[in-house]
């Protein structure tokens, strides 16, 4: 598995992306999601490979790198790290950071490298069952992946339904991919090639994020003095190890699950740990466990978020729908076909991964106390150059000016749409599904002779089909359930 | 929770089109509707072209399902008004702004200098008032980045009165 690594530029690639990732978690605003769009631009001066181990390691240490912020400064550097504010902070103020800091990186070293094996074990069994998938069968699949949006984050889900959509109907823009003919084009040359992913990616999660911050200037950071990183004790291993291998349990399988992601895996990793505490009383006032439980889940989920990205071509959090953006633009189609194809690169994906869960644990432990000072770097600094890079590296893909105004346009409306309470993410996960949903659908009517009933002859597109149903009832139903 | 619920019944207390849920309703479906005109005038395939569906037929499906979710979310908004979000300050106005500039003097005058000056802009509109840090952001930043690009990455940027003094 960690043959393919073992080239000096690929372990280079690594380390900078575990460093990078750090750097991003740390920072409130950025994040995996954030950073990796940002970083799509560059990846293509790499070979396919280096883009994506850069890539899926930016993810997995910039899924740790919030626990930093979220124990020192009480603000999540991720949305990830949310559920361990609750504990870590209190933690902190009693003195406590570096006790709090060290079990964060353990468990979440462990979280991520049992999510790795998981996905080691279970991508290549999903992808042999891909095998069995026709146009149909992808076409409910792909739906399948659509509705489970609607359960993304706290927003309304039909507010996630309609960014959904409207992400597949930015994909129509262009030329028809089946006849040429034009769509949504208006006569601009520039538009007739389609929307590029990067513009939309980089707007959507960064230009909008400039906005915000644009009106978050008053904030006021209260920073807990950490004086060094403290492996956590006997005790503490004896009170948390069973916490631990059930976040990293519960983790992997949130992350599995189309569009869930790590925000949804801690929440229900720190609500698990509670539930089977024996002092569900200190959580929420510096519990040990709770830390535990919040920061296996979100790392666990990383691993778990790759399974039906590299299988099926579904991406399992917004971060994997960056990094299946990443494989789209450099000509990789993931999907049963790839491990068939090229098994190498999987197991350097997979390898990557390993490896950056232990870099970040090094890095982790020796260096938080410097990740912590980044934050101290002024938003009116940062932002400005953050902007620089996003523009450059936008504008960088295609040379054209164009998808700076595209990107400036997505940013501005990503901003409001996160304002009225939409989520962007399902505009990228749209956008990437949009071509695999409209394309399975036409060539399944092709071969159904345009009898739209035949889906309902097909078992597994049928199942997909019922889980849709589910995916969507699901989420009006637990709305309902809160409100009673 | 108590600010979420005076929210809320400030939004109730207005006029139902000063609503945010209208505003933003009225904006989606008036859009989705003028696509969804556009697409009657997509070119229509020859049956014996034609392979299951018409290329209209796709967007056209999208932008009523897109429609008739937002009519769902604005009966439902009736019931359940949206809480109104903070009165945006001056500096996200002026940050707006600063695109507008730069998309103008990008295409206009130089890519660089257009970075430059919004940088420069957003910065300082965002509290930096030290000369250092103001030139960190508005000057070294972007011709390192310049550099980054144009040597290491090999990309031409567009012409414009400064990028043309160091291609020609």
């Amino acid at each position: 598995m960690l043959t393919p690594l073992f080239s000096s530029k690929l372990l280079i690639v690594l380390l900078f992306g575990t460093l990078f990732g750090l750097i991003l978690g740390v920072l409130p605003g950025l994040g995996p999601t954030t950073g990796g769009a940002l970083i799509l631009p560059f990846t293509m001066t790499l070979d396919p490979l280096s883009a994506i181990v850069l890539l899926t390691s930016i993810y997995c240490a910039g899924t740790y790198g919030g626990a930093i912020t979220a124990v020192l400064i009480n603000t999540p550097g991720t949305p990830a790290a949310a559920a361990t504010c609750l504990d870590g902070y209190p933690l902190a103020q009693k003195g406590e950071a570096g006790r709090a800091l060290g079990m964060a990186t353990v468990s979440s070293t462990v979280g991520g490298i049992f999510s790795v094996i998981i996905l080691v074990f279970f991508a290549p069994l999903l992808a042999k069952l891909a095998y069995e998938f026709g146009q149909p069968e992808y076409f409910a699949l792909a739906i399948f992946g659509l509705t489970m949006l609607s359960s993304i984050g706290e927003g309304s889900p039909i507010k996630n339904l309609i960014a959904g959509a409207f992400g597949i109907l930015i994909s129509t823009i262009g030329k028809d991919f089946m006849t040429s003919i034009d769509r949504f084009t208006y006569g601009i040359n520039e538009l007739s090639v389609g929307i590029g992913f990067i513009p939309v990616v980089v707007g959507l999660f960064a230009i909008s994020e400039m906005l915000t911050q644009s009106t978050l200037l008053d904030q006021v950071f209260k920073r807990v003095a950490l004086k060094a990183v403290k492996l956590p004790t006997k005790d503490d291993y004896k009170k948390t190890w069973k916490t631990i291998l059930r976040s990293s349990g519960i983790g992997s399988f949130i992350g599995v699950l189309p569009a869930e992601g790590g925000t949804v895996a801690s929440l229900i990793g720190y609500s698990e740990a509670k539930r089977f505490s024996k002092n569900p009383e200190e959580f929420g006032k510096g519990s040990i466990e709770g830390i535990a439980g919040a920061e296996a889940a979100n790392n666990a989920a990383t691993g778990g978020a790759m399974v039906p990205t590299l299988a099926l071509g579904i991406p399992g959090s917004a971060t994997t729908a960056v990094i299946l953006t990443g494989l789209i633009i450099h000509g990789v189609r993931p999907g049963p076909d790839l491990f068939r194809e090229q098994p190498d690169f999987l197991y350097g994906i997979f390898g990557a991964m390993l490896i950056a869960n232990v870099l970040f644990f090094i890095f982790g432990f020796f260096g938080a106390k410097i990740f912590a000072r980044i934050t101290l770097v002024p938003n009116k600094i940062l932002w400005p150059m953050i902007f620089a890079v996003s523009v450059c590296g936008t504008y960088s893909l295609s040379q054209s000016i164009i998808d700076v105004w595209i990107m400036l346009f997505f940013g501005v409306l990503g901003f409001f749409m996160r304002r009225f309470g939409f989520s962007v993410v399902p505009v990228i996960i749209g956008l990437i599904l949009g071509e695999l949903v409209e394309g399975t659908l036409r060539q399944s009517l092709v071969i159904f002779d345009g009898n739209w009933l035949m889906f309902l002859t097909r078992p597994i597109a049928l199942t997909f089909f019922i889980l849709s149903l589910i995916a969507l009832a699901f989420p009006l139903l637990r709305s309902k359930k809160q409100k009673k | 929770m108590n600010n979420v619920r005076k929210q809320k019944r400030a939004n109730k207390s207005l006029p139902f089109f000063f609503k945010d849920e209208f505003k933003v309703s009225f904006i989606i479906v008036f859009i989705s509707i003028i696509l969804l005109i556009s697409t009657f005038s997509f070119d229509i395939v020859p049956p014996i072209l034609n392979r299951g569906i018409q290329p209209a037929t796709f967007p056209k499906a999208l932008l009523i399902l897109i429609i008739s979710l937002t009519l769902i979310i604005y009966y439902l908004s009736i019931k359940n008004p949206w809480k109104i979000g903070k009165k945006l300050p001056k500096t996200f106005f002026l940050t707006l702004l600063s695109f507008l500039i730069f998309v103008i003097i990008s295409k206009t005058l130089d890519f660089f200098l257009a970075i430059s000056v919004l940088s420069i802009f957003v910065s300082y509109n965002w509290g930096e008032r030290r000369i250092f840090y103001l030139l960190l952001v508005s000057i070294f930043f972007p011709i390192l980045v310049f550099i980054f690009f144009e040597t290491i990455l090999g990309l031409r940027f567009p012409p414009g009165i400064i990028t043309n003094l160091y291609y020609y």
